[in-house]
């Protein structure tokens, strides 16, 4: 009996290579459990049965991928009506990567729309639910991955990040989710939201899995000329011990107003663990960050968006609106292809790089970003990884944030200053607020995956986090 | 600096989109919300930094000018919403 709830993929893999299971017998148990469980979580918005070659023929691990990521012969939305029924005719980097481990698709995930969103509330396919309080959201975008992984419906998946989408679904289902370096991972055949800021990760049960995951994926891609070599090798952490390793506690990434108690609470327990562990802890300033972080990124991330997204046309895929004419059929699709957050975000980005604003907007957030990656930069040279919460809140209601944007853009407060210089993050469970779990943040330098690996995977092993949601043991 | 029904409607546009009366209005409220919060910004007296539109320093990259297999006629128009022989049909052009 297979027991997917608890099932990591380094177990998967031992158990397949000893010849315990079969591939087949592991892929039917995933199906089993998604036939079980998904129809309340809704995390997939496409199952595959294994039976193509494109779901990949191998005999390994299966595995989830947000439906962002292109994948061939397996219909990809990006969870929008404009995308609906578009059938990629190859596959993104990731997933040729993926393949040529032998791992199997299990299916497509769920995500707000173009990746737009904190919850999945914004998916033109319904939203996805917690597996700890299904009345509650498994954050976003990427909530259909970490909702699947926390549900046992995949013992790990891909995930994509913009400016949270992998660290705060993983904060709010209580799983291990990286953002990786900008440039570490091919962004080929991904549908492109914010080309500088977008990055695909993995999420997973444990750091060890997490980092086996972001090893396949990671590497130079002569189709993304933004990707690069990986300095050093992934190393599979193993130690419990951070003597010598230097952790900085930005101040206001751990007092932002409106960091609920109990996730403030959770991370500090945190914090006096890794200094049991041998790391040395001390305080530090990120102000500017935290302050301007967010308006630069609802300025950046959006005007790139309005480029991206101009693609959607209605005239080589995806859906298209009757019209009697070409500029009626392009106006009139995008109206009924796009939901309302891309629709605002096109229309404050292309407001913001139009004539007479683009100075006082783009051009003036593109010198916000550098104040933020020189911020950052500085606390480097004197720290190895900073700590801080994931997500400010636990996971929240359904339905509570859906009537105010601003109030959901506030969900990616804490994650957003790093995303906009470039930086590696990762998240850690650290505990339960209200019965629901906390996840703690570590940001490093550029390339410093393995850093936040040893330090997330030997707290990990102090804490003894139970990542099986309560309700489903 | 706030954006009206005018300027909203000449945004939606340039951005293609067909916007419903309803929608107008409640863009128009969420747009200046937004758009109040984002111009935050330029509180900062930047005059001297220089921007920053991409997080590496990756200067440039070269392909080998070669030629290798790329995706079918077929293939690239797989996925069209109507095609005609080896094109993508769309309708005729009109006034605009």
């Amino acid at each position: 009996m297979i027991d997917t709830l608890r099932l990591t993929a380094e177990e998967a893999k031992r158990l397949l290579e000893a010849r315990e299971i079969s591939g087949a017998e592991l892929f039917a148990a995933y199906l089993a459990a998604i036939g079980e469980r998904d129809p309340e979580l809704h995390c997939y918005l496409h199952v595959c049965d294994g039976s193509t070659e494109d779901e990949g023929g191998g005999e390994g691990i299966p595995i989830a991928v947000k439906d962002v990521i292109g994948t061939k012969g397996i219909p990809t939305t990006a969870g929008s009506k404009i995308l609906e029924g578009y059938v990629p005719v190859y596959d993104s980097t990731v997933v040729e990567r993926l393949k040529a481990h032998g791992l199997r698709i299990l299916g497509k995930t769920n995500t707000d729309e173009f990746a737009m969103g904190s919850s999945t509330e914004n998916s033109a396919f319904g939203p996805s639910h917690n597996p700890w309080d299904p009345s509650r959201v498994p954050g976003g975008s990427g909530g259909g991955s970490a909702a699947a992984v926390s549900g046992g419906l995949a013992p790990w998946a891909l995930g994509s990040d913009t400016g949270g989408s992998i660290k705060q679904p993983s904060a709010l289902c209580g799983n291990v989710g990286l953002r990786p370096t900008y440039g570490t991972v091919s962004r080929y055949g991904i549908v492109a939201f914010a080309s500088s800021l977008d990055q695909v990760g993995p999420v997973a049960k444990t750091v060890r899995d997490c980092a086996y995951l972001y090893s396949i994926i990671a590497g130079r891609d002569e189709c993304d000329t933004t990707t690069v070599e990986l300095p050093q090798p992934v190393e599979l952490p193993e130690g419990a011990d951070l003597k010598g390793l230097r952790v900085g506690v930005p101040k206001e990434l751990n007092e932002a107003e409106g960091i609920e108690p109990g996730v403030a609470a959770a991370v500090q327990a945190a914090i006096a663990k890794l200094e049991e562990l041998g790391a040395e802890v001390g305080e530090c300033s990120l102000s500017l960050s935290v302050e301007y972080g967010m308006p630069c990124y609802y300025l950046i991330a959006p005007a790139e968006a309005s480029s991206n997204l101009a693609r959607y046309d209605g005239v080589r895929y995806g859906y298209r609106a009757d019209a009697a004419e070409r500029l009626e059929m392009y106006e009139r699709t995008r109206n009924e292809g796009f939901g309302d957050e891309p629709k605002r975000r096109i229309m404050v980005g292309t407001y913001a790089l139009s004539a007479g604003y683009y100075d006082a907007y783009y051009g003036q957030a593109q010198k916000v970003r550098t104040v933020i990656k020189r911020e950052h930069d500085a606390l480097f040279e004197t720290f190895d990884a900073l700590v801080s919460p994931t997500s400010p809140t636990v996971a929240f209601p359904l339905g509570a944030r859906t009537a105010d944007p601003l109030a959901m853009y506030l969900c990616d407060l804490l994650t957003i200053p790093s995303c906009m210089a470039g930086l590696p993050g990762l998240n850690v469970p650290c505990g339960l607020s209200e019965g629901l779990p906390v996840g703690l943040q570590l940001i490093g330098p550029q390339f410093a995956e393995n850093t936040l690996f040893r330090i997330g995977h030997a707290l990990e092993q102090a804490i003894g986090f139970d990542p099986v949601p309560e309700r489903l043991r | 600096m706030a954006i009206d029904r005018e300027q909203l409607l000449h945004v939606a546009h340039l951005a293609r989109l067909e916007l419903r009366e309803d929608e107008i209005e409640r863009l128009e409220a969420q747009l200046n919300d937004i758009l109040e919060a984002v111009s935050k910004v330029s509180e900062l007296d930047l005059a001297d930094v220089p921007p920053t539109s991409h997080p590496h320093d990756v200067v440039n990259v070269w392909d080998q000018d070669e030629p290798r297999p790329c995706l079918s006629a077929e293939d690239a128009l797989a996925n069209a919403p109507e095609r005609e022989g080896d094109f993508f049909k769309v309708p005729p052009g009109g006034a605009a």
